[in-house]
């Protein structure tokens, strides 16, 4: 866990996401992906989402920038306040000057998500030739500069390389070249290491720390692994089902887990080098998957998962609610004492 | 030969194909022809300088002669003269109403595949309709209607063949547009138009190459048939033309519909057998062999 912030708590928002909604139409009739997502991202701080497969995080990500496909998908409600545009309804050209440029975003998969057509130098040279107006040879120039930056051996001859000829680190190594050619305020990486050897994973989570630190670029990092929150997390929020149930800074979420969801994806963490001397511990599990869009009826959306359901589960989606210290969760059992938990 | 061993690769995708293409006999065959046969027709006219439709011996005068090598037509027109100036007009309507068939396709089936919904289904309905009409009669039409010039008749061809080309474009739009490296690409801010025909196109352009040669080949059997059956424009010698016009001579001389016959098929052949040598050296399916 990253010791301190770069930026007192308090700093100034660098984007603010309020009640942001997105529906995708279907044939069903129109499926709320994203029901009222709440968050903030400071600057130089790093912002993990967490949650299952299917819980929005990716769907939050691509919203940011207006990169859902649509149709069938739009965004439905909400705001995304950024340097105080609202890039939900910001013009084409506005938001074309913010992608890439202000926020930049690097996806799963690193074998798809270059063009092969493309020498990589031809490709991390665009965004410059984009918006920073440099010509084919400044940009090629500042292109070997990125791949020496993200340690790339011989970026002199790895510019003029083909994506096939790279392996799947390397990969996403000229991906993050690519984000952050440009100098971003914002990086979002969604799952950055998820197609990766864990050895690389390591390496990938190193270079984003240090890049952080020399250009104090804000992170906002999706993951579905909570190893990699401890590792990189300033602040976590964890998603489940479209809302988020639970936000906080990342040790009060990883040490004092206050929805019952966040606790079982803790819990399910082999506990590496701990005191356990039953090297074969079984894991936990949360019981049950994700409901489908269509299964979600009125209550809390977990309450089928949940050990400690109660009756009013069923009948109310729990509210956000603030149980001090900037620490918030979405559960009727925090809710209802948020002031004895405080004492506890 | 010997068993080929694929180079290490360390030039871009087109570079690795085009030696792909090298190493393929029959795309090397039609590449001679095709070259040959453009020599002829570019190069020809300044050799042989006469005017294809001058009388110079006797009509039906047989080949391997000295008054005409390759004999003469029913008027006593040169038949040799005719095919190398013939061919000049022959080859520059199928390439060019090749390109022009290639240029309407793709634009349609690119704005179609890249827009979807509303666009799509408008456009396809335009497709449809041009695909139903059959095309040489339409081609008839627009010739008959306007007088049967070289770009009269290239037009016509040009307008009646792109819809194959539209279909296939549309339908690599359609897989290509949600791919994540278009989504990265919109993602650094990239207009629409960028991505349309920066990054779209050139991954769907293999099977369009592919298509586009074959048109050529298309469109050169288009103009002969138009000129065979006297569509074609009278006042240039095209192989078509030939053919068409001593038609009914067939039996008595039969050299005059022989010899451009043979041009044709000698060009359509080249250019398929390039067509093919395009497929398997861009096709990455067939590359593993």
């Amino acid at each position: 866990m990253n010791a301190a912030p770069a930026q007192a708590p308090d700093a100034k928002p660098l984007l603010e996401v309020q009640d942001l909604r997105v529906e995708f139409r279907t044939r069903r009739g129109a499926a709320l992906v994203l029901n009222g997502v709440d968050f903030e991202i400071r600057p130089g701080e790093t912002l993990c989402v967490v949650g299952e497969s299917g819980c929005g995080k990716s769907m939050t990500a691509l919203a940011l920038l207006r990169l859902i496909p649509s149709p069938p998908g739009r965004i439905s409600g909400g705001r995304v306040l950024f340097q105080g545009e609202d890039l939900v309804t910001a013009s084409d050209a506005t938001l074309r000057q913010v992608r890439g440029n202000r926020i930049s975003m690097i996806f799963q998969e690193p074998m798809t998500s270059l063009n092969p057509v493309f020498s990589v130098g031809e490709q991390i040279g665009e965004s410059l030739r984009l918006h920073a107006g440099l010509d084919a040879r400044q940009a090629r120039a500042r292109a070997v500069e990125m791949l020496r930056a993200v340690g790339i051996p011989a970026p002199e001859r790895r510019v003029d390389e083909y994506p096939h000829q790279l392996s799947g680190g390397m990969r996403q190594r000229v991906m993050i070249a690519m984000a952050l050619a440009c100098r971003p305020d914002i990086l979002i990486a969604d799952e950055p290491t998820t197609a990766l050897d864990v050895t690389v994973q390591a390496q990938i989570f190193d270079l984003l720390r240090e890049l952080q630190r020399d250009k104090g670029t804000a992170i906002m990092l999706i993951t579905h692994d909570m190893g990699a929150v401890a590792e990189m997390a300033d602040r976590v929020m964890v998603m489940y089902a479209g809302r988020v149930i639970e936000r906080g800074s990342a040790r009060q979420v990883l040490d004092a887990p206050q929805h019952p969801y966040t606790q079982g994806l803790i819990e399910c963490l082999p506990a590496l080098g701990s005191s356990q001397h039953d090297d074969r511990a079984e894991l936990t599990e949360i019981a049950g998957v994700v409901p489908s869009i269509w299964e979600l009826g009125q209550g809390c959306a977990f309450r089928e998962r949940c050990r400690h359901a109660l009756p009013r589960c069923a009948a109310e989606v729990p509210p956000l609610v603030d149980i001090g210290g900037g620490h918030a969760a979405a559960c009727w059992l925090r809710a209802g004492d948020a002031a004895a938990e405080q004492a506890r | 030969m010997s068993p080929a061993r694929p180079p290490p690769p360390t030039e871009g995708p087109w570079l690795e194909a085009a030696r792909m293409f090298a190493r393929n006999p029959s795309a090397i065959a039609g590449s001679v022809l095709l070259a040959l046969v453009l020599l002829v027709a570019i190069a020809g006219p300044w050799v042989l300088a006469a005017d294809p439709f001058e009388l110079v011996a006797a009509p039906m005068t047989p080949p391997f002669t000295a008054e005409a090598w390759l004999g003469t037509d029913y008027l006593g027109r040169d038949v040799l003269t005719g095919l190398i100036y013939g061919g000049r007009a022959t080859l520059l309507v199928g390439a060019v109403a090749a390109l022009l068939s290639v240029a309407i396709g793709i634009t349609i089936g690119a704005t179609a595949g890249f827009y979807g919904g509303r666009v799509d289904r408008a456009l396809m309905r335009v497709t449809e309709f041009f695909q139903v009409l059959p095309a040489l009669l339409f081609a008839m039409v627009v010739v008959t209607l306007f007088s049967p010039t070289l770009l009269t008749v290239t037009l016509a061809i040009g307008v009646v063949s792109w819809t194959g080309t539209a279909r296939l474009t549309r339908a690599e739009f359609l897989k290509l547009r949600e791919v994540e490296f278009v989504r990265a690409e919109r993602a650094i801010g990239a207009r629409n138009a960028r991505i349309i025909w920066g990054v779209i196109l050139p991954n769907a352009l293999p099977p369009l190459v592919v298509s586009a040669t074959l048109a050529v080949g298309v469109a050169i059997l288009f103009e002969a048939g138009l000129s065979f059956l006297g569509l074609g424009d009278p006042n240039q010698m095209s192989w078509g033309l030939m053919i068409g016009s001593s038609r009914q001579y067939l039996l008595s001389s039969w050299w005059a519909v022989t010899f451009p016959g043979a041009a044709i098929f000698v060009t359509v052949l080249a250019v398929s057998l390039i067509g093919d040598g395009l497929n398997d050296a861009l096709n990455p399916k067939l590359r593993e062999r």
